[in-house]
């Protein structure tokens, strides 16, 4: 049986499907219908670059202060003695 | 646990080690921190205090291969001992079901604004990386969170549910909701800034600016 009968369906399922959260059926029935749908196909595209742009968030050049904080802090650190 | 595993306490050379590899890290430490702790001081004390704790816990890592996903899990549970408030556990329920289903995609991708090629594209292509810092640390801490956690950091459903301590389906409406938000949120930077090739819905987003 196939769940995606329309772009409805398909949309509804997209989200999920780029989050790779769908089961590989679904998985695999979103991607047949984007194969033959342009304006999903393009829908698709604009939300996994979105995706990637807010991704790339998760990386952010620290201040000089917080680096020396960190290495301070990690100086304090006490170890085994002898070893 | 395997024995090679066993080395605590930890000696001069573990603190090298582990010196290099936080430094190495840093900008992802504090990059995942400033966007669940929108404010920088708050994310540079999450930062430390997830870094103490990972050097207290050292010992317990097996693999130092799987370093950098243990000290990001320190820094997310840390970050939900100290830094989460009450505000982001209260469950937030849609107060209307079109708060769900703003698309971006859909507000750009129409006739009127077909002159360009791909205006859906064109809008990615010139968002700066600031209008989605604006965007996402706006968002409320609850749904915040869970966008963070998936889109920033890239965790599963279920590690997301885990986390928080929320059921699964709590985590994919939170998801929904936070990332209709989201575009919705960029939707009126791009227009004041331009960015939506003009249509006429600048004038009333700039209202609801506040």
């Amino acid at each position: 049986m196939n769940a995606i009968q329309s772009c409805e369906d398909a949309l509804r399922l997209l989200a999920t499907h780029l989050d790779r959260e769908l089961d590989a059926r679904a998985s695999q029935q979103v991607e047949r219908h984007l194969e033959i749908c342009r304006s999903c196909y393009s829908r698709a595209e604009f939300e996994n670059r979105l995706k990637e742009r807010v991704a790339e968030l998760g990386y952010e050049p620290v201040r000089p202060e917080l680096a020396h904080r960190v290495q301070t802090l990690i100086r304090s650190f006490t170890v085994a003695s002898g070893s | 646990m395997p024995a090679h595993a066993i080395h605590s306490p930890s000696s001069e050379a573990d603190r090298a080690w582990f010196a290099e590899r936080v430094d190495e890290l840093l900008p992802q430490l504090y990059g995942r921190a400033v966007r669940l702790c929108p404010e920088p001081a708050n994310a540079e004390d999450l930062v430390a205090e997830a870094v103490a704790k990972a050097w207290e816990a050292l010992s317990s890592l097996d693999d130092r291969e799987a370093f950098r996903g243990w000290i990001f899990r320190i820094l997310n549970n840390t970050f939900i001992s100290s830094c989460r408030t009450a505000r982001a556990q209260v469950e937030h329920e849609p107060l209307n079901p079109a708060d769900d289903d703003f698309s971006l995609f859909h507000r750009l991708h129409q006739p009127i604004l077909l002159w360009w090629d791909s205006p859906e594209q064109a809008f990615l292509n010139r968002l700066l990386r600031a209008d989605l810092e604006r965007a996402i640390d706006g968002l409320p801490e609850a749904f915040r969170d869970v966008v963070v956690l998936v889109d920033v950091q890239g965790l599963a459903y279920r590690e997301v549910a885990e986390l928080l301590d929320i059921p699964i389906g709590t985590v994919r409406s939170r998801l929904a909701r936070g990332r209709s938000l989201l575009q919705a949120a960029l939707w009126e930077h791009g227009a004041e800034a331009g960015l939506t090739g003009g249509p006429p819905a600048a004038e009333q987003q700039q209202e609801r600016e506040s």
